[in-house]
């Protein structure tokens, strides 16, 4: 059964705490996550969650709280922007490597500096080696979905690892839509109960976490941690399964929009997605093949499977919302290039920095860059490879 | 509950051996006797900031923890702790978790004092019922003896190295235990391996007992950093407290305490002279130095007199 | 996922270390061989010793087990031979034997 609501994206994954009612939340507030900790302190005063708050001084001790406590054997969370991830840095890896089912609820913003507090994906691509899941989400209906969907995916027996659920900044996060909302029994049947088999608060068993591992041991452990993070892929598919037999919305490892067929492809991730389908639909109005493919799972990053998708495309645009100072390409592009090579397509690949520190990319923009992904093709000529899209020279 | 050491020294073993901490290394010996605060029928868990005691007690794959133990990073022990803490209350709540847990930060002086003070800070104004522990061996052992906030004037560590321009560590140390005494929170104690254990031990059991947030400061000396024969120990700790370099105090729900008060206080070269981190203070021509140390032992031991209404 | 450490040792493959190198053990360190680090080795003199237990209170490396408020011989699997407890017993019940493992 359904709920018809309207809510900000920071609204909707407070929601889908409260429905799965976890054990510990630690959280520092950082615009623009800050409604999350603070809608879901509400519920905590309230009594309508059981959950133990911990307002911690730091995004650090945040994520290193969130650690204790999930290695306790309490299903843990927490909710971050921009620095608030830069700083947790460090804690991230160390949750990743014990095998933490965390969930963090990531409201893209931009890293200092300068300092801007509105959206870019410098945050989450800045961690995207630290060994998390990461789930991104166009609006806000797919953070709420994504979220509640996230534990199952985190603590499948295979995974073992803590999953970030990625939404852009003030975008989605603070704008308010129209979403629908599952009963709080359908989540907390979806989700189920936390039952960890081993953890620190087991009477029965001491357990040691965190140990030195010296050269002998460290790079098999490391192996392993790759094979849990390389399953989370069939389970995110697996779940998202389950998922759509409860919600009827589907999704995947990435959607695909008038792909099939598309001469010039977009590859792009968040909420520009929705704008950029408007480009696409105004396009395909006027007789032209594009298309579009919006990553939700970067990570593990399923290369196989998008190379296959984009096989048909002739140009390709990725569209990087971070700049990465490497002088070639950004995260996604270097992603989607390296699946490409290994599938052994050799398309034209245009590499897009767009909407930095907030800035608006609209319908036109992404005219320009499908119009763009036309000229390369007719003229033969790729120039650039490395552009930036909205910058005024 | 009346003092019983024997009592005490009977209780069951928490730090396993085969741990590779150095021979004769004071912070084992303060770990050890803190854990003996503990009831036997209780299981804890402790939580270690990285650390000499860290990496040498959790070694992959052999554990000296006889109770669950986390390690997380250097300056998040405290934090750590609190979400393990937090975590209980929870499942406790919930029936998830049978008997009674008591929980136990450790951090050396660098974990504590530096790069964990914001960290150890917030846990204990959120006043979560566990116990940090900092084993002060005044500076960075783990990394190779450099100086911390910790380290006493004058030392010569390996970044205040004695030299032609230098004379050690320039600075005073900082009074942390006084900093966690201003956290308003239900007990602090400052104490050292002292004679038969019972400073410790006491505080530790108090510590560890008491609801709500606990700090214990535990000098605790490092043979290889402090420079002096392993089996010395007991005396430079007596030396330390004697000369009122160290003193044992407690502050409970506020009211200074003091421990002991030395019937003859000894001036304080007698603790430096024991230890070759200090030896160039003993050279014709730095007695001066020696003189401004004692000035600072002598300042602190009279406000931690009038504290204590002594 | 088994967690038991004892088996591990440093061949071990990336399939069969513990999930996140954790450890479901309580004190596996006993396995560990410390007491060849040894230069000086006390010696436990029985006779001498009034059971005050005062050297288990200073042993940095749990050698001196203690059952029924008596205390053993060493455990030299373990014992580095700092010599604290030595200086530290009123009775003369332990002695260094310097440079001796």
């Amino acid at each position: 059964m359904s709920i018809k609501d309207r809510l900000s994206g920071n609204e909707a994954v407070a929601i889908a705490m409260r429905q799965i009612n976890p054990d510990v939340m630690s959280a520092f507030p950082i615009t623009p996550s800050t409604e999350i900790p603070q809608t879901f302190s509400s519920f905590v005063a309230n009594g309508q969650v059981d959950t133990a708050f911990i307002p911690v001084e730091s995004e650090h001790s945040a994520m290193s709280a969130a650690i204790g406590s999930q290695a306790a054997g309490a299903r843990s969370l927490t909710a971050t922007s921009s620095c608030g991830l830069a700083l947790m840095w460090e804690v991230l890896y160390v949750a990743a490597s014990n095998r933490l089912p965390i969930a963090l609820a990531l409201v893209n913003r931009t890293l200092s500096g300068p300092i801007n507090i509105n959206c870019d994906h410098s945050d989450s691509m800045g961690a995207r080696d630290s060994g998390w899941i990461q789930i991104y989400s166009e609006n806000n209906q797919e953070a709420y979905d994504n979220f509640v969907q996230a534990y199952r995916i985190a603590e499948h027996a295979a995974v073992r690892l803590p999953i970030m659920i990625c939404q852009d900044g003030f975008i989605t996060s603070a704008a308010v839509e129209n979403i629908e909302l599952l009963a709080d029994r359908d989540v907390q049947g979806f989700v189920g109960e936390y039952h960890p088999e081993s953890y620190l608060l087991n009477s029965k068993q001491p357990l040691a976490i965190g140990p030195y591992a010296v050269s002998a041991y460290c790079m098999e452990a490391k192996r392993a941690q790759l094979e849990a993070l390389k399953n989370a892929k069939q389970v995110t598919l697996d779940v998202a399964k389950e998922f759509a037999a409860l919600s009827g919305r589907e999704y995947g490892l990435f959607e695909e929009y008038k792909l099939a067929d598309a001469d010039y492809a977009m590859v792009i991730i968040g909420s520009a997605a929705g704008t950029a389908k408007d480009a696409v639909d105004q396009l395909r109005a006027a007789g032209q093949k594009v298309g579009l493919l919006k990553i939700r799972l970067f990570r593990p990053f399923p290369g196989e499977e998008i190379a296959a998708a984009l096989q048909k495309s002739k140009v390709i645009a990725c569209m990087d919302r971070t700049e990465s100072f490497n002088g070639r390409c950004g995260p996604l592009g270097a992603e989607v290039k390296s699946a490409l090579f290994d599938a052994q397509l050799m398309p034209p690949v245009i590499n897009y920095v767009y909407g930095l520190g907030g800035r608006d990319v609209t319908v036109e923009d992404f005219i320009t860059v499908f119009a763009q992904l036309a000229e390369i093709e007719q003229t033969n000529d790729g120039g650039k490879k490395y552009r930036y899209l909205s910058l005024r020279e | 509950m009346t003092y019983n050491f024997k009592e005490i020294m009977n209780k069951k073993e928490r730090l396993a051996p085969g741990h590779r901490m150095c021979a004769g290394c004071g912070g084992t010996i303060a770990v050890r006797n803190i854990l003996r605060g503990l009831r036997d029928q209780d299981q804890a868990v402790i939580t270690c900031a990285t650390s000499c005691l860290e990496v040498s007690t959790f070694m992959y794959p052999h554990t000296a923890w006889q109770d669950s133990f986390i390690h997380n990073t250097f300056e998040n022990a405290a934090a750590t702790c609190s979400g393990v803490q937090a975590a209980y209350e929870v499942l406790r709540k919930k029936g998830r978790v049978d008997g009674t847990y008591k929980f136990i930060a450790f951090g050396g002086d660098g974990g504590t004092y530096d790069i964990g003070l914001q960290s150890l800070s917030a846990a204990m104004e959120r006043n979560h019922d566990m116990v940090y522990v900092c084993y002060d061996n005044g500076a960075y052992m783990n990394t190779g003896i450099q100086r911390s906030s910790a380290t006493p004037l004058y030392a010569d560590t390996t970044t205040s190295p004695v030299g032609k321009l230098s004379k050690g560590k320039p600075q005073y140390r900082k009074d942390l235990t006084a900093i966690m005494v201003e956290h308003n929170i239900p007990y602090v104690a400052q104490t050292t391996l002292f004679r038969n254990m019972r400073d410790i031990h006491e505080k530790a059991a108090r510590a560890i007992y008491t609801p709500g947030a606990a700090f214990l400061n535990v000098m605790a000396p490092c043979p290889r950093g402090w420079v002096y024969e392993t089996a010395d120990i007991m005396e430079i700790c007596r030396l330390a407290v004697d000369t009122c370099y160290w003193p044992l105090f407690e502050v409970i729900e506020g009211q200074w305490v003091l421990n002991y008060k030395p019937t003859n206080k000894l001036p304080v070269e007698e603790f430096l002279k024991k230890q070759g981190r200090f030896k160039h203070l003993f050279k014709k021509g730095n007695e001066q130095l020696i003189e401004h140390f004692q000035a600072e032992v002598d300042k602190r031991w009279r406000v931690l007199l009038e504290r204590c209404g002594s | 996922m088994a967690m038991d450490g004892n088996k591990i040792t440093e061949t071990v493959s990336w399939r069969n270390i513990t999930e996140g190198c954790k450890i479901e053990a309580a004190g596996n360190s006993r396995l560990f061989n410390t007491g060849d680090w040894r230069v000086d080795t006390p010696v436990f003199i029985a006779e001498k010793c009034r059971q005050c237990l005062l050297c288990v209170s200073v042993c940095p490396d749990s050698s001196i087990p203690v059952d029924n408020y008596q205390r053993g011989d060493f455990d030299f699997m373990h014992c580095k031979g700092c010599g604290i407890c030595a200086k530290v017993c009123p009775f003369g019940a332990i002695e260094m034997k310097m440079g001796e493992r």
